[in-house]
């Protein structure tokens, strides 16, 4: 469809979430996802939608809150400090069941942090992150062009389970250009079905509507919270996506996702080039984790490595997956450091030729 | 094909803007391209630098950490760039304004004076990042001229109604190309 356009991932995205029927948006600024909102600014009205630059983090977020009420599909964005401000918005979202878009361009973190690219917020989305119990559907493009096409899935996955979903991406993905092919159509929102539940919406002839995150019924909270249960029963057995390269014959397998996949698979050619047969698994949705997948593989391959830009996060479900059944390993760096090709395959060749610098991790 | 350029100057110097180029140029061209920015507090006279791939295969990783062509445009620059150069690579220096002799032996160092070509001989300060590319061009057979020249107009959309800008880039381009031996 049409030709490859060279586009910015904070920009393929928000043009992304519009295509895909976002017409709200509210957020408030930081580095390096400021291109999404300053894209949603202009791009929002040209399509009857609205923006808005919060006064902060928390007032954005619950003004998506307010917005996902209305069936209307909107989003928010922010990178990792601005992220946890949010949480305890989107642990009532959660509670209230409603379908929205979140992106996180992770940077350095914890605290301030800094600006570059990272992977210390995995643990934070993909175990919910706010109080109470429940999940996240969680996505992790390593492109722009998977960027720019997942906000589709992303609706798609909220509005079906009634789940608030995220995109997690390094600042790295966000800050590059690449260029980006739409695969499908626009969506007419106007032809889109008010959900059922929607408040503000239909009112003629129907019951009253309630968005909340509580049932102080006896009992009530239970039934919320079980209900959800089997929704998130349903999305970790329908919903799984990951992408496998050269595993076909591979004798190591290293998981990697976001920009450290990319690394990873330079890494892996390199190791080939001398005879090293790895290949990669890239879980392209963080939760539901693809865990059953890997477990698959480690009947046929004994070394796993997690290639991270997080202290250790994404290996513990690494280890959860393998339950034993093969050796865990793990690369990674911390404090948003560059992750090069050439230090990736010489730490893959170490942890193949067995070396105790990067033991299993036990 | 594929060819990892680092670029690196001072902020204000079209260090950016030439990396987009580059990558729009290679779009056109059919290739897989990428391109990253340093950002972050970046400003005129601060340092800046880019990444762009340019390859006919997937793009894998978008961070260029052993170029095979360095383009240094200012003095700082060469320190902390020349040691990444690839054997057998190319590192282009600025030499208007970097002053200091690189010390690789193993790659192939390509002197072109930007400021004074864009200055004296374009007669506009604001075409050296062209003259740059011209340069870049020549030495590696990465773009070509009329990539480029294709590849203005998409990327300042403004220039496709200004020909004699897009004449005085490419005038700029091509005595860039002529300054490498």
């Amino acid at each position: 469809m049409g030709e490859k356009k060279l586009m910015k991932g904070n920009e393929a995205l928000a043009e992304g979430a519009v295509r895909a029927g976002c017409r709200f948006f509210a957020g408030y600024p930081i580095t390096p996802q400021n291109e999404v909102p300053e894209y949603m600014s202009w791009r929002l009205p040209e399509v009857g939608g609205a923006f808005i630059q919060a006064e902060s983090e928390v007032s954005a977020i619950n003004m998506i809150y307010g917005a996902a009420g209305t069936g209307t599909r909107c989003m928010t964005s922010s990178s990792s400090p601005g992220i946890s401000l949010k949480q305890e918005g989107l642990s009532y979202c959660a509670g209230a069941d409603l379908p929205l878009l979140i992106a996180n361009m992770m940077r350095g973190g914890p605290g301030l942090g800094n600006i570059a690219g990272c992977q210390g917020d995995y643990w934070q989305a993909t175990r919910g992150g706010g109080h109470g119990d429940y999940r996240l559907y969680v996505v992790a493009p390593n492109s722009v062009n998977e960027l720019a096409n997942l906000p589709r899935k992303c609706y798609e996955v909220a509005f079906k389970y009634r789940i608030p979903s995220m995109i997690l991406a390094d600042g790295t993905i966000g800050q590059m250009m690449e260029p980006v092919e739409y695969k499908e159509e626009p969506i007419d929102v106007s032809k889109l079905e008010k959900p059922e539940w929607a408040i503000g919406v239909n009112h003629e002839h129907r019951a009253k509507r309630r968005i909340t995150s509580y049932d102080l019924t006896e009992g009530g909270l239970e039934i919320m919270v079980n209900d959800r249960i089997k929704r998130y029963k349903a999305i970790e057995e329908n919903e799984v996506m990951f992408e496998e390269k050269m595993t076909e014959d591979a004798d190591m397998i290293v998981v990697a996702f976001g920009t450290p996949s990319r690394v990873a698979t330079a890494a892996i050619k390199m190791l080939r080039e001398k005879g090293i047969k790895a290949g990669l698994f890239r879980p392209i949705t963080l939760w539901p984790f693809p865990y059953k997948q890997i477990q698959a593989l480690a009947k046929r391959v004994k070394k796993f490595v997690s290639v991270e830009t997080s202290m250790g996060q994404m290996v513990e479900d690494v280890r959860l997956a393998l339950n034993g059944t093969a050796e865990t390993h793990l690369y990674c760096k911390v404090g948003a450091a560059v992750l090069t090709a050439e230090e990736v395959a010489a730490a893959l060749e170490e942890i193949h030729n067995g070396s105790t610098k990067y033991a299993a991790v036990k | 094909m594929y060819q990892g350029i680092r670029i690196a100057g001072f902020g204000g110097q079209g260090v950016i803007s030439a990396g987009v180029l580059i990558a729009q140029a290679g779009i056109i061209d059919g290739k897989e391209v990428s391109f990253f920015p340093a950002y972050g507090a970046e400003m005129r006279g601060g340092t800046a630098n880019c990444s762009v791939v340019v390859s006919d295969e997937e793009v894998t990783t978008p961070i260029v950490s052993r170029p095979d062509t360095v383009i240094v445009m200012n003095e700082p620059s060469l320190a902390k760039f020349e040691p990444m150069v690839k054997p057998g690579g190319v590192l282009i220096i600025n030499t208007s304004l970097v002053n200091s002799k690189p010390t690789r032996t193993d790659v192939r160092i390509v002197n072109v004076p930007c400021n004074d070509i864009a200055d004296n001989e374009i007669g506009n300060p604001k075409t050296l990042n062209m003259v740059m590319l011209g340069a870049f061009a020549k030495a590696t057979g990465a773009i070509t001229l009329e990539s480029v020249k294709a590849a203005l107009p998409k990327v300042y959309k403004k220039l496709a109604k200004k020909p004699e800008v897009l004449a005085l880039n490419e005038k700029a381009f091509l005595a860039g190309a002529n300054a490498v031996k």
